[in-house]
């Protein structure tokens, strides 16, 4: 049976206990009265995108549901309690991996594995950022499949999106909704921009005098993700600047001003590694800013996050990221990882070819819930066709076993019904290790999907932390 | 501000009066054809038209026949035509959509549901004067989101200057289409049909009722070309859209200091200068067209000197 977020049997969840008259007072008219309006307020903002990596039409609007998902103070100081604890191991992964490399030299993490990763940066090993920080927003995917079980389904390192729905999500509930927000002690979640802003500052090269100017470089209004882009600079106060707006002289960065060229001390790149400085990475990439990454390994502009930070966050590395908590840290990781088989051993690869119809495979780079095999809800001829595929690339997969993930109650079509449900928290590393109380919730809409991604019909919801 | 930020407010500004102008282009052209002047019947209106807003060839490109239906298209929705009322419009929200941090939520609003009416309408639906009301409304919506909520920043001044420059073009390519209408028939100056071209004109440009409270006269060539181009008062005479523009500029000369150059105030305080100096008489001596002309270059000069000193960025 699947965790009910709300009831336990006939029983309704501490953290609920609020939040279940007002539904049950609810006329059924008004519901859809208020979805409606939800709906016209996304719209009306612009809140028309895919999360980054789905794909999908830029003006689609992620179904937005109105049911919240609540946790209890004493749940919540638990997650951030692991959250950050994995956020410094994987920290401190990095910094390991790009200088002296003690996590490979112990036999820890196989050598393969890091250094002929397509992530791995050869351009920036024995460089340390400043405050040996490379990554410095981290969105950690993570699932409960009981009351105390919390599991941990991916890391991501280099630019994780959503953050903008979490903030959008807690506004349009506010708006609807103020009665709720009287009655119940939810924590708020609108420090993130300021917080943002302060590790992004904390993080300044040496070189910088004065307080750092900070940008945010995106691809341009033509990506999925740009309305997140122009909401996040907007909030901190901050330029949002395209690589063109960007270029490199002597030892610095600067941008074009209408008042002469002003410099650049922190750059939040919303741009993949390839395409950061055609100088170095891809020749082709209009995107980036030549020169660029001289500049950063002398010194004179920050890059968030570090260009290689990636390595820390595949499906391959993944399976590690508990024996980091235990090498860097010397302590237990609060927050477990999905049991992984690796395909590329031969007793894994027996197992998983011989129970494929009960496990969940995936690609070791794929993303967004394509290239992905779900066992059980599989026909037999799909799961012969990813047979096929794992025979020609072993190393090219992982699998899983099917999660019981929780539920959450959702407002469907006749009511409510119990929909599945995944969060993203964001933990900010600078001088600190921060998160605000929440993170994105995404719900599978569809009754019985186990997949929450907005490009296979998942939606979110508002994610509440309720204080003592 | 960023070069690029200061360059999408500026074309913002432009793309929205210029989707006004095409509009009104259409209107004068619809409204001239309701009289046979000539023996070629209405293909001369709408060619002068063409050639007056520089798209001659592009339409011959893609459409045979010069018919108002065509021409309708041709103006008000053809994407491919970048002068059209809905590539303006669109390029207008484009640009927004790119600076939405430095626009406020009334301007992007006005902006997004101008775009959304023009691309749910098709074309055929309404009539010519139904068409300029709808662009001239949704122009005015944006212009006041601007005035009424804009901080009065350097962004501010771009975008304005934006509809500055973009208007004293657009007067100035709307008085030289009469130039392109009577062009193969000179015994016409001075008749009633003269008069009633001027008074189209007028129209299109809703200033006939100004033209009356400022003159108290007929309509004669003399004085509309006054009060077109050296009427300080007329709110899209050339003379005001030259001195608004400059004001800007000053301002934003003022903004930034002597650290950014600022070779477009020179070149729009000499234009404005030239400006001040002339009468009617002046004019009609060298010629309207030319006149027109040589003012329709010089504007492009203030244009470019613009994207020079604030654009580029250096560097």
């Amino acid at each position: 049976m699947y965790y009910n977020e709300m009831f336990n049997g006939d029983q309704v969840r501490e953290a609920y206990a609020h939040l279940s008259g007002w539904v049950e007072q609810m006329p059924a008219d008004f519901r859809q009265m208020k979805q409606a309006e939800a709906e016209a307020l996304f719209r009306r903002i612009g809140i028309t995108f895919a999360v980054y990596g789905e794909g999908g039409d830029p003006d689609r609007l992620i179904p937005f549901d109105m049911m919240p998902r609540v946790f209890t103070q004493s749940e919540w100081r638990r997650l951030e309690r692991g959250i950050k604890q994995r956020a410094k191991a994987l920290n401190a992964f990095l910094h390991d991996v790009y200088s002296r490399g003690e996590i490979v030299r112990a036999g820890r993490i196989p050598a393969r594995l890091v250094y002929q990763n397509e992530a791995y940066e050869k351009a920036v090993v024995g460089f340390v950022p400043p405050r040996g920080v490379y990554s410095h927003i981290i969105g950690i995917d993570l699932v409960r499949t009981g009351r105390d079980d919390f599991y941990v389904l991916e890391d991501n390192c280099r630019t994780p999106s959503g953050v903008s729905y979490m903030l959008e999500n807690r506004e349009i509930m506010m708006r609807m909704f103020p009665e709720l927000f009287r009655g119940n002690r939810i924590e708020p979640v609108d420090g993130y921009p300021d917080l943002l802003r302060r590790t992004l500052e904390s993080v300044a090269p040496k070189k910088c005098q004065g307080r750092p100017r900070v940008v945010i470089l995106t691809p341009g209004h033509f990506n999925s993700a740009y309305y997140e882009h122009s909401f996040l600079a907007n909030l901190m106060g901050v330029e949002l600047v395209e690589g063109p707006d960007l270029f490199v002289e002597g030892e610095f960065v600067f941008m074009r001003t209408t008042e002469g060229p002003k410099r650049v001390d922190v750059i939040y790149r919303r741009i993949d590694d390839a395409f950061i400085d055609p100088l170095t990475f891809r020749r082709d990439s209009m995107l980036g800013v030549p020169g660029l990454m001289d500049v950063y390994r002398s010194g004179g502009v920050s890059i968030c996050s570090a260009p290689g930070a990636g390595v820390a966050d595949d499906k391959a590395i993944y399976t590690f990221v508990p024996e980091m908590v235990r090498f860097y840290l010397g302590e237990e990781p609060i927050l477990k990882n999905v049991e992984t088989w690796t395909l590329w051993k031969e007793d894994d690869y027996k197992y998983v070819m011989d129970n494929l119809g009960d496990l969940v495979v995936k690609e070791v780079h794929g993303s967004g819930g394509y290239g992905m095999l779900v066992g059980p809800r599989s026909t037999k001829a799909e799961i012969e066709k990813f047979r096929g595929l794992i025979e020609k690339k072993p190393h090219n997969y992982i699998a899983q076993p099917t999660l019981s993930l929780s539920t959450c109650p959702t407002f469907v079509e006749d009511g409510i019904a119990p929909r599945h449900v995944d969060l993203r928290p964001f933990c900010l590393c600078g001088e600190r290790i921060e998160l605000v109380p929440g993170g994105l919730t995404r719900v599978a809409l569809k009754e019985g999907s186990l997949v929450v991604n907005s490009s296979q019909g998942g939606g979110v919801k508002d994610t509440w932390v309720l204080s003592e | 501000m960023l070069s690029r930020t200061a360059s999408n407010l500026f074309w913002l500004g432009r793309h929205m009066e210029r989707a006004e102008t095409a509009s009104r282009l259409f209107e004068v052209g619809a409204r001239i054809t309701l009289l046979p002047n000539t023996t070629e019947g209405y293909q001369n209106e709408w060619e002068s038209l063409l050639r007056a807003s520089a798209a001659s060839q592009l339409y011959h490109q893609a459409y045979d026949a010069l018919t108002e239906e065509n021409m309708e298209k041709f103006m008000i929705f053809d994407r491919s035509n970048p002068s059209s009322v809905a590539s303006c419009i669109y390029n207008a929200r484009e640009s927004g959509r790119i600076v939405r941090t430095a626009l406020t939520s009334r301007v992007w609003d006005a902006l997004n549901v101008a775009w959304q009416e023009i691309r749910a309408m098709e074309a055929g639906q309404e009539d010519a004067a139904d068409l300029a009301d709808m662009v001239a409304r949704h122009a005015s919506t944006v212009q006041g989101a601007i005035d009424g909520t804009q901080l009065r920043n350097d962004g501010f001044h771009f975008m304005k200057l934006g509809y500055a420059l973009e208007r004293a073009d657009s007067t100035a390519r709307i008085l030289d289409v009469k130039y392109f209408v009577l062009l193969p028939r000179v015994e016409f100056v001075g008749s009633g049909l003269d008069s009633y071209q001027w008074q189209v004109i007028l129209r299109a440009l809703s200033a006939h009722r100004s033209f009356h409270w400022a003159y108290g006269e007929d309509v004669s060539a003399g004085r509309v070309a006054h009060f077109l181009i050296l009427n300080g008062e007329a709110p899209r005479s050339l003379i005001t859209s030259v001195q608004e523009a400059l004001w800007h500029l000053e301002t934003l000369v003022r903004r930034y200091g002597d650290m950014v150059p600022h070779t477009a105030r020179d070149r729009a305080q000499a234009l404005a200068d030239r400006m001040n100096a002339l009468n009617v008489d002046d004019i009609f001596d060298e010629g309207l067209h030319e006149f027109l002309t040589d003012f329709i270059i010089e504007i492009g000069q203030v244009a470019s000197c613009v994207q020079a000193d604030y654009f580029h960025g250096r560097g």
